[in-house]
């Protein structure tokens, strides 16, 4: 393995298992007969419905209108009609109010607002594309990317950074987009530097991923103002603040964002996603998908509409070669495990793991044998030993002195951990019964 | 469908385990126990099964009868046993070992919580112990090949018993008096180099005690660089430094804790050495140490990422 020069400290290296869909070219999903779009798929206040029952809808059409600053509006993935609104199992946990519609499988399209000339647009019309089109984060986390383009006034953004590390094992929905269509990663970066007024952008891809580096340095070759660099595999690299680190070297500070070391960071699916939104006026009701997992008959990278259930991305899949132990949204490190395969592909889903009994198999925990392997790898320096302690014993008062909070939930304490201790999920108990608190305190 | 596991992510783990770990301190103490039995013969080979025995069914008798969970199948009951035995001079009689790693495991280890929870070394504590008690039958040395003549160790000598120093070559290979394990420092260090490949220890500890013991005792001791050597290889420093000040529940956590531990090791060492009444010292100065670990610990918590320094 070549050694890259941007790496950052901790970190772990579990199996990539990217074999079974990485030489896998993106494919159509079969568009299902009803999708069921949430209008809540990310942190922030849920959408208010724009249809109801019985309305006929067309495909991209905006079904959902978020009532904050931090949201983003749903679209229609499909044309037909709304069958009913109603709460549906989410893959991020619990029920949430969504839109069921029944496809009516002719596609009719709202007519697309192309702007014309990209170049002529300013940067306050290019955000506002970015809003409309709902364009959230593609990592995982789905944030809503407009919010992230609009640093205050007196944070001064020099770099942007478009995140190809894809450090999760099995997902490889990146890989693909970055192999088959570099140039629409360019031309989104392109667009977020002008909305910013950044003259700067980097392109970090780990360096077991040879091929990408070498497409996108391609689709880039031309672009003065874009570099293109190599990331040591390692995971979590594709954690913002350790991605920021092992690029610049700059290091976000404790409790603050990437645009408080003049950086704003976006995932390489995002950036294309912004650019077809620009350049077709499509919104964001699509979204690349990596099927894998011993479970799944033929693992696949696939375009699935939003609202596709997990059971109709499987079955297209082939279905199962066995019964499945576990199913998770997302990668196996940071992913979320689903009680059912009723639940629907959403903005933030980069992947459906089917997994096997074997894979899925969890050793029993034990105790803690004072290691240190858990401080070693943090790529916060945390003492994850401590802090689980402290959380066990409901000590949340030492939990936050020992700095819960900067917890990233990257989970390599857990993966590293001999003794198979459950680290990083007691650590999110603190950090979540420690937010309660905080609310409390400022609500008395 | 069958029901669907649900768990908090992660949802893979790496291939390490406690027991692997604990299989491969075993693993690497194995060649210096070898040496041990072939310089010895079976009196050696003796000791160190009673006390593997002695400590696996101590811990097995404590778990039954609190009820716990029985732990012995993870290994670290044997290695308990195995250095506790191995700190035995080859002469001991039968119910030394047994006693020994009873102690051990029962009232250093069990008694503070287990596995994890003991703030000394269990096999060093014990033999702490077993000194205070049996001076006697814990300081008969035999030479090597002249039956069971009771005969200074080579510190002793240096400090200025009467004997004939042995060769420097002889001092590594192992062809002196001294514990059970101890003897032999090129069998020692061999496993030693295992368990840094395997990374179950870092070099923190064991290099910077090493070092500081040398470095002091060479320049305080006034007697050269071939003394200080001498040193090295003599008085159980390379098993304790690698195999003893290295355990995890009584040393400290993070890579700076572990330079502080290493180097507090050495000048307790050196200091035992030169001006103290025993000849070797490592023993008390790893104890001494398993003391300070916890506020060593407390005082090296590593820089948390971005953490920005308080200005008061």
């Amino acid at each position: 393995m070549t050694k890259g020069l941007f790496t950052f400290s901790g970190g772990v290296h579990p199996p990539h298992s990217k074999h079974f869909t990485e030489d896998q070219k993106i494919e159509l999903c079969r568009v299902p007969d009803v999708v069921v779009i949430p209008l809540q798929q990310h942190i922030g206040a849920p959408c208010e419905p724009l249809v109801k029952s019985g309305d006929t809808v067309k495909l991209g059409q905006k079904i959902g209108q978020p009532k904050g600053f931090v949201g983003a509006p749903v679209h229609s993935s499909v044309s037909g009609v709304v069958k009913s609104i109603e709460m549906c199992n989410s893959s991020v946990g619990g029920k949430v109010l969504s839109v069921v519609i029944q496809n009516d499988g002719t596609d009719t399209g709202v007519e697309p607002d192309i702007p014309g000339n990209i170049d002529q647009l300013d940067p306050a019309q290019l955000k506002s594309i970015v809003l409309e089109a709902g364009i959230v984060g593609m990592g995982g986390a789905a944030f809503p990317t407009h919010v992230k383009l609009s640093p205050p006034a007196d944070k001064k953004i020099d770099t942007v950074i478009l995140n190809g590390a894809e450090c999760e094992p099995y997902l490889t929905s990146d890989y693909r987009l970055m192999i088959e269509t570099p140039e629409q990663i360019i031309g989104g970066l392109k667009i977020i530097m002008k909305i910013l007024g950044v003259s700067n952008g980097i392109i970090g891809i780990e360096d077991n991923k040879p091929k990408a580096l070498q497409s996108v340095r391609r689709a880039a070759a031309e672009e003065k103002n874009i570099k293109v660099v190599s990331l040591r595999t390692k995971y979590p690299q594709g954690a913002e603040k350790q991605l920021i680190y092992a690029i610049t070297k700059r290091m976000v500070p404790s409790g603050g964002l990437p645009m408080d070391v003049g950086v704003v960071v976006n995932n390489v699916g995002t950036a294309a996603a912004i650019h077809k939104a620009v350049t077709l006026g499509e919104p964001l009701y699509q979204r690349i998908v990596t099927v894998s997992g011993g479970a799944v008959k033929e693992p696949k990278n696939l375009l699935v509409r939003i609202g596709t259930t997990f059971k109709d991305v499987i079955d297209f899949c082939g279905g199962l070669v066995e019964e499945p132990a576990k199913v998770i949204s997302g990668g196996p490190m940071m992913g979320i495990a689903q009680h059912t395969l009723d639940v629907p592909v959403v903005k933030g889903t980069s992947g459906i793991l089917v997994l096997t009994k074997k894979e899925a198999e969890l050793p029993e925990p034990s105790a803690c044998i004072r290691c240190g392997k858990c401080v070693e790898v943090c790529p916060i320096n945390l003492m994850p030993l401590h802090l689980s302690n402290a959380s066990l014993k409901g000590n949340m008062e030492e939990a936050e002195a020992l700095h819960a909070m900067d917890c990233i939930e990257c989970g390599s304490c857990s993966f590293i951990c001999p003794a198979k201790r459950p680290l990083v999920h007691s650590i999110k108990v603190a950090k979540k019964e420690i937010t309660a608190r905080r609310k409390r305190s400022a609500s008395s | 469908m069958s029901m669907l596991t649900v768990t908090s992510a992660p949802h893979i783990r790496s291939k390490d385990s406690v027991s692997r770990i604990m299989l491969d301190v075993v693993l690497a103490l194995i060649p210096a126990g070898l040496f041990s039995v072939y310089l010895y013969g079976t009196r050696a080979f003796l000791t160190i099964i009673l006390g593997v025995a002695s400590a696996v069914l101590t811990e097995a008798l404590i778990q039954k009868l609190t009820k716990k969970p029985v732990t012995i199948t993870d290994f670290s009951a044997v290695v308990t046993g195995l250095l506790l035995a191995y700190n035995l001079p080859p002469s001991a009689p039968w119910w030394l070992p047994v006693i020994g790693s009873f102690v051990a495991i029962a009232l250093v280890k069990h008694v503070f919580g287990g596995l994890g929870n003991n703030f000394m070394n269990p096999a060093l504590a014990a033999r702490a112990i077993l000194l205070a008690a049996w001076p006697v039958q814990m300081t008969s040395w035999v030479i090597p090949n002249a039956d069971a003549v009771s005969s200074a160790t080579p510190l002793a000598i240096l400090k200025g018993a009467e004997g004939t120093l042995p060769s420097l070559r002889d001092t590594f290979i192992g062809n002196i008096g001294g514990t059970i394990g101890e003897v032999s420092a090129a069998a020692l260090l061999l496993g030693a180099a295992y368990l840094l490949y395997r990374k179950v220890i870092t070099w923190h500890i064991p290099v910077t005690y090493i070092a500081t013991t040398f470095v002091l005792v060479t320049l305080l001791g006034g007697k050269g660089l071939e003394t200080g050597i001498y040193h090295i290889f003599t008085g159980g420093l390379i098993l304790g430094a690698f195999y003893m000040a290295t355990d995890y529940s009584s040393s400290p956590i993070t890579a700076k804790g572990k330079l502080i531990m290493g180097v507090g090791c050495g000048i307790l060492t050196a200091v035992i050495r030169l001006y103290g009444g025993y000849p070797e010292g490592v023993s008390y100065s790893i104890l001494l140490m398993n003391v300070a670990a916890p506020l060593i610990d407390k005082y090296t918590v590593p820089r948390v990422f971005g953490e920005v320094k308080q200005h008061a």
